[in-house]
């Protein structure tokens, strides 16, 4: 190769990096302030393109210039800006004090809203923008061409970090900012009126975010699958540069545009591999990324959310339970939807149980638990399409990919904790979607692969309702009995004191890692199971949403119970069945419902259960 | 009362189900030092996050330089100029000791010379040292003086002190009482609570005893220091 | 035999010297207080004997052994109990559940998957709570506890690992005096009952002076001055640096007090 293409070659990474940078930097501001990560700043993103390719065609009726160009650009951020003020008014304000991963989940449901919104205000077809009036010609640069637009974006990404650097050393607001970053209510205590602080950052991010999208015009079309793609290399970009740390995310946002310029050049098809171990080789070295700071522990212990004490059935408990198996091994005399619906609650709550065992148990708030689902059932479905190994076999696959998924991602992500850990799964999470869903050769790709079918022997519904049924429920009593026993008692124990654990001697990661590749185990096995049930596998089995539906299993069910997110899993899957096929707009509904939830109902079914009983009769 | 910068009755607070304050009653005269005592747990902490907005009070009323501010926001009532140290160092450690100090910066009522950094730093010998170190790196004891240095950016008016000597050398704490009564002197009124008894007796005009979650004696230091039956039954000293 | 050597540690921070050339040594059953200024290395010199920090130069022995810069979990299983400035329990277990919680980590039984864990090393576990004078508590939540129980349950959360050294940060940090000289009396009672050694820092005078067999003062980094109770208590350039008027009064009264 030339000189001169690798040139070229590594200024269209820095052009990638550069938005890459400018995006990842406001997620990371909000981050540092509000502890929120929030899943919504892709949506913004997604904004910012869509109001762009409105706003600056308009514009640039009046008078073709470069300035009104970029006057729609700034215009565009700043409107996605003060959609962010919006979103902090309304929603975030009412969350800050409940648990990270409700948070995580309330903000989700903000990009189900955007998505069926956009689809409302903007119709499904992609909207191509317009180029860039004086920036449309190529640059000669040694002899090749190179966009002058591209070469202009290289600019923005180092002015956005000087300008941030600026606002965060010399003004007050910058310095107020970081200092919130740390402890927000000391700040109000010192007379700063906080949720201005907030309103004001959540703006800055919000901004940044849409100014990152109104810049992507010129380069590709406005569409409805940019929120999540770019959510997850923001997450990568924030992860390996420090969750907080802008310089990070700069420095983080231009390693991964390098790579991925020159790494498209030497595995054309996998460049997101090379992303993945650049990450884990960043987290390897330091496990706070390039320039973050480890969480401060916390001066006085504050009692954990998620399972005090794990306790016994009482008698109402236990009859509840007899009465849910009894449910569940008479279904098969109901109709055969009964049935279908009974096989796929046990899965789900299976999966919502071995979650709950990272979560509640644990305290590792796991974003990205569909992976190991997923991962079980393609580790099953591949054997028996392309292996024409029989179900029995393949079945016991299911956990052995699902765990060794896990014991691989979950040895980097035991080594951070709290929202910092949340992102890294979810990170991960991505990357086995994207490799599952690039991988056409292997995996069937979007389509996914069909014929997943169980032997003959299990082929009628209701037979194999009753496997499910005893594997699922001999799984879940397995992993309560290690709830009750010294393993998961450990978990706990490093939930609630770190320090002390290892003061004790006990080696808190390797018994969180071990947690985590059982709980990846136990999800893969439902994974399996699924895929039998369905007769096929596709990659929206590893999916955000995907995820996002067992946490919300959790939450409907209450992570401070042993067995509420079996409960949650019914409840929810159920809501689910019953209304999606009576909208159109599902997406609408089930993210106002999730954000309901967050605001109403944040201790869940078994919560309200157990206030119940507390009552004095 | 005028006279009363800070006056709390019936105050009740908890945190969840817990219940931690029962109608908790108690003032502060203008420029006076009073030593909120009592035993671990005994709701000392509590009773000043709670007039302080920090944790919202659940029946009762608190009125400071005459107005109302029970359930208003923490900034608002800082804004009126009640300042507050907290007993957990809550210092920013991200941030330099200059830029801790700039974080409580507030314009000081008219008529009264602002504090400095310059002018706290004559209070603080220590600090002045270590402007650019970041919080972070300055031992227990450092930190405890920014913070007291950090609250007195804010020109407040009354002060709340939560265990100030705490996790001092004895000859920091002789210095801590100088700073008290410095504020003192600058017509700061300062509610401190404290387990110390000699500490107290150095900085305070009065005491109050805190059990329970309620006030069970109040009364001059020097009574307290007299009055062998109320130490021993409340402060088990 | 020595229990515990410190040879010429050393821990610098960019621009400060936390610590140069701290050397001492600890016997079984003594305890030794080290007293100090606040920054003047006693938390830097102590995590580099626990192994929560490396030091740049120097060296720590365990009755011999060198322990230099080892992962904390390493140390504790060598014998050294810890016990930390703000406690560190786990909140969401009962009393008795803590301290057989450290009983099953001792034993090496964490990973078992099958066992009841409520079940385990109970009689174990309440004569130890008995020994810190909380058995008739061992049910209640831990974090209903006053705080002064709560070091005592921390205590016996030590102990459970049958320690040869405890490691103690500002053992009564946050108590009220009372609670503080009782915490002292029974780690004492314990230390030289069962011939374990324990090293602290403290700033509360009445502790020190009424506990501690010798003492250890640190200004800026540097040890100047070493010997018992008495002669630090003496020497006027510690009374001048470091315990002034107040603290002067106090070790005499505690030491008095003490006989
Ligand atoms: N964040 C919290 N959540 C729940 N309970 C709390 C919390 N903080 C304090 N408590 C409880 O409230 C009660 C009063 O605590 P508080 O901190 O006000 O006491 P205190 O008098 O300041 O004691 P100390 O001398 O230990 O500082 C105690 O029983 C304590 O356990
Ligand atoms: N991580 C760090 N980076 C830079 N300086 C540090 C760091 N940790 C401690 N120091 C400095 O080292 C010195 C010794 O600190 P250390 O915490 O050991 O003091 P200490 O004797 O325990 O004080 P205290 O009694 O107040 O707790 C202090 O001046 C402190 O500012
Ligand atoms: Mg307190
Ligand atoms: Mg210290």
């Amino acid at each position: 190769m030339e000189w001169e293409f690798l040139l070229v070659q590594a200024l269209s990474g820095l052009a990638s990096a550069s938005s890459l940078f400018v995006i990842a930097s406001g997620l990371t501001i909000v981050f540092g302030v509000t502890r929120i990560v929030n899943f919504a700043h892709g949506s913004f993103y997604m904004l910012g393109a869509y109001v762009a390719v409105t706003v600056v065609p308009w514009l640039l009726e009046i008078e073709r210039s470069p300035w009104l160009f970029f006057a729609g650009v700034l215009v565009s951020a700043l409107v996605v800006g003060a959609l962010g003020v919006v979103m902090e008014v309304l929603l975030l304000r009412r969350i800050y004090r409940v648990p990270e991963l409700f948070q995580l989940l309330a903000t989700f449901g903000v990009v189900l809203i955007v998505q069926d919104v956009v689809l409302l205000v903007w119709g499904p077809v992609d909207i191509p923008g317009p180029r860039a009036p004086g920036l449309r010609h190529g640059v000669e640069i040694l002899g090749q061409r190179f966009p002058a637009y591209e070469l202009f974006l290289i600019f923005v990404g180092p002015a956005v970090l000087g300008l941030l650097w600026l606002l965060m050393h010399r003004t007050r607001f910058g310095v107020l900012i970081r200092a919130a970053t740390q402890d927000r209510e000391m700040v109000g205590a010192l007379g700063v009126n906080q949720a201005m602080l907030f309103t004001g950052t959540l703006f800055l991010g919000a901004a940044l975010a849409g100014l990152g999208g109104a810049l992507q015009i010129p380069r590709a079309s406005a569409n409805g699958q940019m929120d999540l793609s770019i959510i997850t290399e923001a997450f990568v970009v924030t992860v390996i540069g420090g969750m907080g740390s802008v310089p990070g995310a700069f420095i983080a946002a231009v390693l991964i545009g390098l790579l991925q310029a020159f790494g498209v050049l030497v595995f054309p098809k996998i460049t997101l591999v090379l992303v993945f171990l650049l990450m884990a080789a960043v987290l390897v070295v330091k496990p706070w990324g390039l320039l973050g700071r480890p969480e401060a522990v916390a001066g006085r212990a504050v009692l954990p959310e998620g399972i005090l004490d794990p306790g016994r059935l009482d008698g109402a408990g236990k009859a509840l339970a007899a009465l849910a198996l009894a449910g569940v091994l008479a279904l098969p005399l109901l109709d055969a939807y009964a049935v279908k619906v009974g096989t796929e609650v046990l899965i789900l709550a299976l999966a919502a149980f071995s979650l709950n065992f990272l979560v509640g148990n644990g305290g590792i708030v796991s974003f990205g638990h569909a992976a190991y689902f997923g991962l079980g059932a393609y580790g099953a479905g591949l054997l028996v399409v392309r292996g024409g190994v029989p179900m029995e076999a393949s079945l016991l696959a299911a956990p052995l990919a699902g765990g060794a998924f896990a014991a691989l991602f979950g040895f980097f992500v035991v080594r951070l904790s709290g929202i910092y850990l949340a992102m890294l799964t979810l990170a991960f999470a991505q990357i086995a979607y994207a490799v599952v869903f690039q991988w056409v050769e292997v995996t069937g790709g979007d389509n996914g692969l069909v014929g997943v079918w169980p032997s003959r022997w299990a082929a009628s519904r209701e037979v194999y309702h009753y496997i499910v049924a005893a594997v699922t429920i001999a799984a879940i009593i397995f992993l309560r009995r290690v709830i009750h026993a010294p393993f998961g008692a450990t978990l706990r124990a490093a939930r609630d004191s770190a320090q002390r654990a290892d003061a004790i001697g006990v080696d808190v990661r390797m018994h969180r890692w071990l947690g985590f590749t059982l709980a990846g185990a136990a999800a893969g096995l439902a994974g399996g199971l699924y895929a039998f049930s369905k007769g096929s596998i596709d990659p929206t089995l590893l999916g955000i949403p995907m995820s996002v539906d067992f946490l919300a299993m959790l939450l409907l069910g209450g992570i401070q119970s042993v067995l509420g997110p079996i409960a949650g899993a019914a409840a929810f899957h159920a809501v689910k069945d019953f209304f999606m096929p009576l909208t159109d707009h599902w997406r609408l509904f089930l993210g106002l419902s999730i954000i309901a939830m967050v605001l109403v109902f944040p201790r869940g079914l078994a919560g309200a259960w157990a206030s119940l009983r507390r009552r004095p009769a | 009362m005028a006279e009363h910068v800070l006056e709390v009755t019936g105050l009740r607070a908890g945190y969840g189900p817990a219940e931690v304050l029962f109608g908790v009653e108690l003032h502060l005269a203008r420029g006076e030092v009073a030593a909120l005592m009592g035993r671990n747990g005994a709701g000392k902490s509590t009773t000043l996050k709670a007039i302080m907005g920090l944790l919202p009070p659940r029946a009762g009323s608190i009125r400071f330089a005459g107005q109302e501010i029970a359930g208003a926001a923490a900034y608002r009532i800082a804004r009126m100029g009640l300042g507050y140290v907290p007993e957990e160092r809550r210092i920013f450690t991200d941030l330099t000791v200059a830029e801790n100090l700039d974080v409580g910066r507030r314009a000081a009522p008219a008529g009264r010379a602002p504090w400095t950094p310059e002018r706290l730093f004559q209070i603080f010998p220590n600090l002045a040292e270590m402007r650019h170190r970041r919080g972070g790196a300055m031992s227990g004891g450092e930190q405890q003086m920014l913070t007291i240095a950090r609250t007195l950016m804010g020109n407040p008016e009354a002060v709340l002190l939560d265990e100030p000597s705490e996790g001092l050398a004895p000859v920091i704490v002789e210095q801590m009482a100088e700073a008290v009564l410095r504020m003192k002197a600058e017509g700061i009124a300062v509610l401190v609570s404290e387990q110390n008894l000699d500490f107290a007796a150095a900085v305070a005009d009065r005491a109050l005893i805190l059990e329970k979650g309620s006030v069970r004696w109040q009364g001059s230091i020097a009574t307290l220091e007299a009055d062998e039956d109320v130490r021993r039954a409340y402060l088990t000293v | 035999m020595t229990l515990l050597a410190a040879e010429g540690l050393t821990k610098r921070f960019g621009g400060v010297l936390a610590a140069k050339d701290v050397t001492f040594a600890l016997e079984a059953g003594e305890m030794l207080a080290i007293i100090g200024p606040n920054g003047a290395g006693k938390s830097t010199t102590f995590n580099m004997v626990g192994g929560q920090l490396r030091p740049d130069a120097g060296r720590v022995t365990l009755a011999g052994q060198d322990i230099t810069g080892i992962a904390p979990r390493a140390v504790c299983r060598l014998g050294v109990g810890r016990t930390f400035q703000v406690a560190q329990t786990f909140l969401s277990f009962s009393v008795l559940g803590n301290v057989q919680m450290a009983l099953i980590a001792h034993h090496g039984q964490t990973r078992r998957l099958l066992a009841d864990a409520a079940a385990m090393h109970r009689d174990d576990a309440l004569a130890l709570l008995d020994r810190v004078g909380m058995a008739a508590q061992a049910a209640r939540p831990i974090g209903e506890l006053a705080y002064g129980d709560v070091k005592r349950v921390e205590l016996a959360i030590a102990l459970a690992a049958a320690p040869r050294l405890l490691l103690m940060d500002e053992p009564t940090a946050g108590m009220a005096p009372a609670e503080r000289t009782a915490l002292m009396a029974l780690v004492a009672g314990i230390a030289r009952g069962q011939g374990i050694g324990v090293l602290f820092t403290e700033h509360d005078m009445d502790a020190v002076f009424a506990h501690a067999d010798r003492i250890l003062v640190l200004v800026r980094g540097e040890i100047i001055a070493r010997g018992t109770p008495d002669q630090v208590r003496a020497d006027p350039e510690v009374q001048r640096v470091y315990l002034g008027h107040s603290g002067t009064r106090a070790a005499a009264r505690a030491q008095r007090a003490h006989g």
